[in-house]
């Protein structure tokens, strides 16, 4: 096929004004991941007066200098349990460490002692299921205070037994766990160098114990020291939790880093990553233009696609049948995909489309990505006289139960069953990302508003009566903000319903990343062994 | 053609008797004539470049010079089985030995060079100065007679007055010369000077000459052939010296102006027909500033600095000595030496400017020679060479020309900045900063200028921040082998990556964060630009065990990446790990497994280079480890572990 040819005027009035538009929308995503920079820098100089790097900095020192870095839930926790920082005091992404692709997690023990609140925890088992699921090696940067016990809630102490039995799986699934002790794991903490295969502790920061010196004096009257109790030394000669001593957080980095590499992860299954791929004809830097950050206003979601996939060259499939869903075959980074996106509502052609489509690719073992923006399915006579319902079920059906890996992006709109049809959060795509002009709700605030004005004026009218205007307006409005205030992705995102929102311009590398990594899960031949790897 | 003049003769074969930039220079102009070259080497220069530069090369036994390049016997076994019929001396080694000279005259070897007697005669400084005061060159006041006794030297001391020079009669090269301001100092002095010349060149006969205060050293290029022809190229000012030996070199002299450049040459021919010199030949005076000039010795051999004077008079001294060799007459008069802009010359060598100089050595990681414009470079190493103790550190020359000193002056610098040599520290940036130093810029500088040293240029956050910026982008460009097209990014929109360096002991955290609007560097937490970056020449080697070699445009620098070092090595510093001060040999470990020691102890003692290094307890307790003696260290290895005591 020859490449797309884009129609985009950039030199449009309405192109600048978009991008105007989506650019301070990326400002505001930068600037709650500066808050939460910012909060765990203030507690610099008591990391440095005890010779300790900030939880960031260790992971700048772990990770491969000049590797890609995929940060994910970066908003997770924010306005989402009270005023919470962006990220919930914990720091996670995909990059890599001696060459090798991981899960890299950090305790933002800069806020908070690193305290694992409700959201954290959340974060925590999100990004040990991706591990799991994509086969990542698990790197665990630990400094705990443990959960604040003035919150105490029950079923945090249930959520974090997950977290440990979450590193009982990945291990026993064959996923290396590695944890770096930088401070103190106490109690619940005290498993995560527990839980894991192999241990490099920090002397003189690092701690693990059951119970510390207080909870201890508190349960028994016994009195100890904190060192004598938990620290690195004794867990390195004495009790046998620690197998790398290290003698400062940069050295055990430098430790993390040699036993990631000389794990030589994949070397027997890993090719070369694809090299030769073109890049669009289009520069991806004009998403932020060609998107009006309203989804409301209409574009031709094919000129985002032509500025991520290689070369521009898009295979349309049934382009002109069920015209308003879009179904393509592209490349990005050298690995193929389906595509799946939407120009407006999916009618039953669009669904029946869709669903041949995901049959086509299950049956080339191709990943599907699907772009989001769906307002919902057609409705009205016609629609449901097609069979919509039938053939809206017919497509989520396939969405769930194709085996090859789905990768979801949220682009504008998101509502109603479109959501599940588009493979949305409860149809657990591998990897779920979200534009921060996105909206997602069961159905727009003003519909809902609307419809519940109608039900509540015929409700009084099979009375004889007649609404109150006032009463109407005022309902219409409560329930617009109700909606509306739960519709954007800073909101969904601080809810933990995507694993990050992104600028739309990195668009393709953040998809090159998220296929590399289904890919790699789909070949990797990790050897599972029944009780994990156990801590003799 | 008549009959052969004596000391000349045909020739079609000719052995260069040296090695490194000399032997390739003359190689490169006896090639050019048609000559088949032959190289000599020792078997440490197998692989030298003059060896590759040659048609045929002989082996002449081991590295040390006395049993390869100064051996009379091996060189001359060489020529004879080379089928050579010319021997080319060069510079240093044999070339200023009359027996040598005389050696290949009996074995019918053309000696590229003048007659023995000639050597014999300007080799011995007292018997030159007579011979050249006949032939009515002035000399300084002095004494060169034979009687040495301390009262005969006293009292000639006395008629010609202080400050006075000390010489050794058989000397060069500064050794066994002493100033002395009066005649308080003047029976130490002596007793020195004799000490050090019966050292160095087995005669304790002394000189003594008056001392010209601030003087500049010129000399003057002579050609001369077997049908008594003689002429004078002009002068080179070799006044920049450090301890007595040249630093940089150029023609014409800035104090030098026609009519003196004339009474010098007229005086130097005169001095070149005293001994019925033949050949390539300089005679060195020294010029007070009342441009009045002294006789001081006749080099009867090439000068290392002769490339000055083949840039500013176009001809090529190799070839002259080579026609003159064959007995061809001087094809040119006086007047047609004529001087042509402006040229200077630079000495690089491997030797330490920040370690009093001292020589180094070890694999050449990386040499690029600058190109351009009236830039010429005479070098004898390429990358991989070796450097070793036992030759002269001098490497290559770098000389540059211009239509006037200054061009000249700025070529040169540029050449130098541009002039890459990682490996054994090289004396580059101290060349640059004497180049800058306003006493030279100005052409006012005397043989007193390097008692003041210029300031060096210093290694600062900048110079640390665009080699970590130099060694992170290739880091990067590894990364994007396991993702390409992705190196570099982050979905938070920035990335830090950290480079721990460590810069004359001294530990240097370097953060890089890599975004959008390009790279922002903090070194030692302060934000540092990149200014070096974007106009300054960089390369940067990365070596095992964490060593760094950077050339910037002023400075080279060595650093230790600590990140590259075993764990647990660099962070376990003043807890009782010590590491090497250098790389080097162990010579002594003044402890054992299990002894108890005290901080600041001598533990270990490390030599190289001759330099010895100690390495001491830097906290109280018992050694759990050290280092055995005769073990080689690289610099940074542990050498020893203390457990620190209780309490």
């Amino acid at each position: 096929m020859p490449p797309f040819k884009s129609r985009a005027n950039t030199a449009a009035e309405s192109f600048a004004t978009n991008r105007e538009q989506m650019l301070e929308l990326i400002a505001e995503l930068r600037e709650l991941e500066a808050s939460a920079r910012n909060r765990s820098d203030a507690s610099r100089e008591r990391f440095e007066a005890r010779g300790q790097l900030l939880p960031r900095e260790r992971i700048e020192h772990l990770l491969d200098p000049g590797a890609p870095w995929l940060e994910l839930q970066s908003v997770a926790g924010w306005q989402a349990d009270g005023e919470r920082t962006a990220g919930g005091s914990l720091i996670a992404g995909v990059g890599y460490v001696s060459g090798t692709r991981c899960m890299v997690v950090a305790h933002d023990s800069g806020i908070g002692a690193g305290a694992m609140d409700w959201a954290a925890g959340e974060k925590l088992i999100r990004v040990q299921a991706i591990a799991l699921e994509n086969k990542l090696p698990f790197v665990f940067l630990v400094e705990s205070a443990g959960a604040n016990l003035l919150e105490y809630r029950v079923e945090t102490w249930t959520q974090a037994g997950r977290w440990f039995a979450n590193l009982a799986k990945l291990s026993g699934a064959g996923i290396p766990t590695v944890t770096v002790l930088h401070g103190s794991g106490t109690a619940g903490g005290a498993y995560f160098p527990g839980m894991s295969d192999v241990v490099i502790g920090v002397r003189g920061g690092g701690k693990a114990f059951l119970a510390g010196p207080p909870l201890l004096k508190a349960a028994t009257g016994e009195i100890a020291d904190a060192e004598e109790l938990g620290g690195v030394d004794m867990h390195a000669t004495v009790s046998g939790l620690i197998e790398h001593r290290a003698e400062s957080d940069r050295d055990a980095l430098r430790i993390a880093r040699d036993v990631v590499a000389r794990m030589h992860w994949g070397a027997d299954w890993l090719w070369p990553a694809p090299a030769d791929f073109e890049e669009p004809l289009y520069d991806p830097d004009e998403i932020a233009g060609i998107v009006p950050v309203d989804y409301r206003r209409g574009y031709d979601v094919r000129e985002v696609i032509a500025r991520i996939a290689d070369g521009s060259d898009l295979l349309e499939f049934k382009a002109d049948w069920g015209p308003e869903t879009i179904c393509l075959e592209a490349s990005i980074h050298g690995y193929p995909a389906g595509l799946i996106a939407n120009n407006g509502a999916i009618d039953n052609a669009g669904a029946a489309k869709v669903t041949h489509f995901i049959q086509r690719c299950t049956q080339l073992g191709t990943p599907l990505v699907f772009l989001q923006n769906i307002t919902g399915y057609m409705v009205g006579i016609e629609a449901e006289r097609g069979g919509m319902i039938k053939n809206g079920a017919k497509m989520i059906q396939a969405v769930m139960n194709t085996p090859v890996p789905r990768i979801t992006m949220m682009l504008g709109a998101s509502f109603g069953a479109g959501n599940y049809g588009m493979s949305g959060r409860g149809y657990d795509p591998r990897l779920l990302f979200a534009w921060p002009n996105s909206r997602s709700g069961v159905m727009g605030g003003a519909q809902a508003a609307q419809t519940m004005r109608i039900v509540a004026e015929d409700k009084a009218e099979r009375k004889g009566e007649s609404a109150d205007a006032a009463e109407m307006d005022a309902l219409v409005e409560r329930i617009t903000a109700l909606y509306e205030a739960q519709e954007p992705a800073f909101v969904t995102s601080g809810r933990g319903l995507d694993d990050g929102v992104i600028d739309p311009r990195d668009s393709r590398k953040v998809l090159a990343i998220s296929l590399a990594t289904v890919h790699e899960a789909e070949i990797a031949k990790p050897r599972p062994l029944s009780f994990g790897v156990g801590r003799i | 053609m008549g009959p052969q003049p004596p000391g000349t003769g045909r020739f079609g074969t000719v052995l260069v008797a040296n090695r490194g930039e000399i032997a390739v220079r003359v190689m490169r102009t006896a090639r050019r004539l048609g000559y088949h070259t032959v190289a000599v080497h020792s078997d440490a220069d197998a692989s030298a470049p003059h060896v590759a530069a040659a048609d045929r090369a002989m082996a002449i036994g081991p590295a040390p010079a006395s049993e390869s390049y100064l051996s009379i016997e091996k060189i001359l076994d060489a020529a004879q089985r080379s089928g050579a019929e010319a021997i080319h001396p060069g510079y240093g080694f044999l070339s200023e030995n009359a027996a040598f000279a005389e050696a290949c005259e009996e074995a019918g070897i053309v000696f590229i060079g003048p007659r023995p007697d000639a050597i014999l005669a300007m080799g011995d400084k007292a018997e030159a100065k007579r011979r050249v005061a006949d032939a009515g060159v002035p000399l300084l006041a002095g004494y060169n007679g034979e009687a040495q006794d301390e009262e005969r030297l006293l009292a000639e001391a006395k008629t010609i007055g202080f400050p006075l020079m000390v010489k050794a009669a058989a000397g060069g090269g500064g050794k066994g010369m002493r100033l002395v301001a009066d005649s308080a100092a003047l029976p130490d002095a002596l007793a020195a000077a004799r000490r050090e010349a019966k050292a160095a060149f087995g005669s304790e006969t002394l000189i003594l000459e008056r001392a010209v205060v601030n003087p500049r050293h010129v000399e003057i290029q002579i050609l001369a052939d077997a049908h008594g022809n003689v002429v004078s190229l002009g002068e080179r000012d070799c006044s920049v010296q450090r301890r007595h030996q040249k630093v940089l070199e150029e023609a014409p002299s800035p104090a030098v102006n026609e009519e003196l450049r004339e009474r010098m040459g007229t005086a130097a021919v005169a001095a070149a027909r005293s001994v019925s010199y033949l050949g390539a030949g300089t005679v060195e005076f020294l010029l007070d500033d009342a441009g009045e000039f002294h006789f001081l010795e006749m080099n009867t051999r090439l000068q290392v600095e002769h490339p000055v004077t083949e840039m500013v008079t176009g001809f090529d001294l190799v070839e002259w000595q080579l026609r003159i060799a064959e007995g061809e007459p001087l094809g040119f008069g006086q007047d047609e030496a004529r001087i042509d802009g402006h040229a200077i010359e630079a000495r690089l060598y491997a030797e330490d400017p920040a370690h009093d100089f001292l020589p180094q050595t070890g694999e050449v990681i990386a040499w690029r020679a600058p190109e351009g414009a009236g830039v010429r470079v005479d070098s004898g190493i390429e990358t991989g060479s070796e450097i070793r103790v036992h030759y002269d550190p001098m490497i290559a020359k770098i000389i540059a020309h211009g239509p006037d000193r200054e061009r000249a002056r700025a070529r040169l610098v540029r050449a130098l900045e541009e002039t890459t040599l990682l490996g054994p520290a090289g004396n580059r940036g101290f060349l640059i900063s004497v180049l800058e130093d306003e006493r030279f810029a100005s052409g006012t500088a005397t043989t007193a200028m390097l008692e003041q040293m210029p300031e060096p240029a210093a290694v600062g956050p900048s110079e640390l921040a665009a080699i970590a910026a130099h060694l992170y982008r290739a880091r990067r460009e590894a990364a994007s082998a396991a993702a390409p097209g992705l190196a570099g990014f982050s979905s938070i929109g920035e990335l830090g990556t950290w480079l721990e360096l460590d810069f004359d002991g001294e530990h240097h955290p370097v953060r890089i964060n890599d975004g959008p609007a390009g790279l922002r560097v903090e070194v030692d937490g302060e934000p540092v630009e990149l200014e070096l970056e974007s106009n300054d020449v960089i390369t940067v080697e990365a070596l095992a065990n964490g060593r760094i070699l950077a050339h910037l445009r002023r400075v080279d620098v060595a650093l230790t990446d600590l990140d590259a070092l075993p764990p647990s090595a660099a962070d376990a510093l003043g807890e009782g790990v010590l590491l090497a001060p250098m790389h080097g040999a162990v010579i002594a470990a003044e402890a054992a497994a299990g002894d108890q020691v005290k901080s600041g102890q001598k533990l270990v003692v490390m030599e190289a280079m001759k330099m010895e290094q100690e390495v001491v307890a830097d906290i109280d307790g018992t050694i759990e480890e050290i280092v055995a003696v005769g073990t080689q260290v690289s610099a940074d290895q542990v050498v020893v572990r203390i457990a620190p005591s209780e309490g």
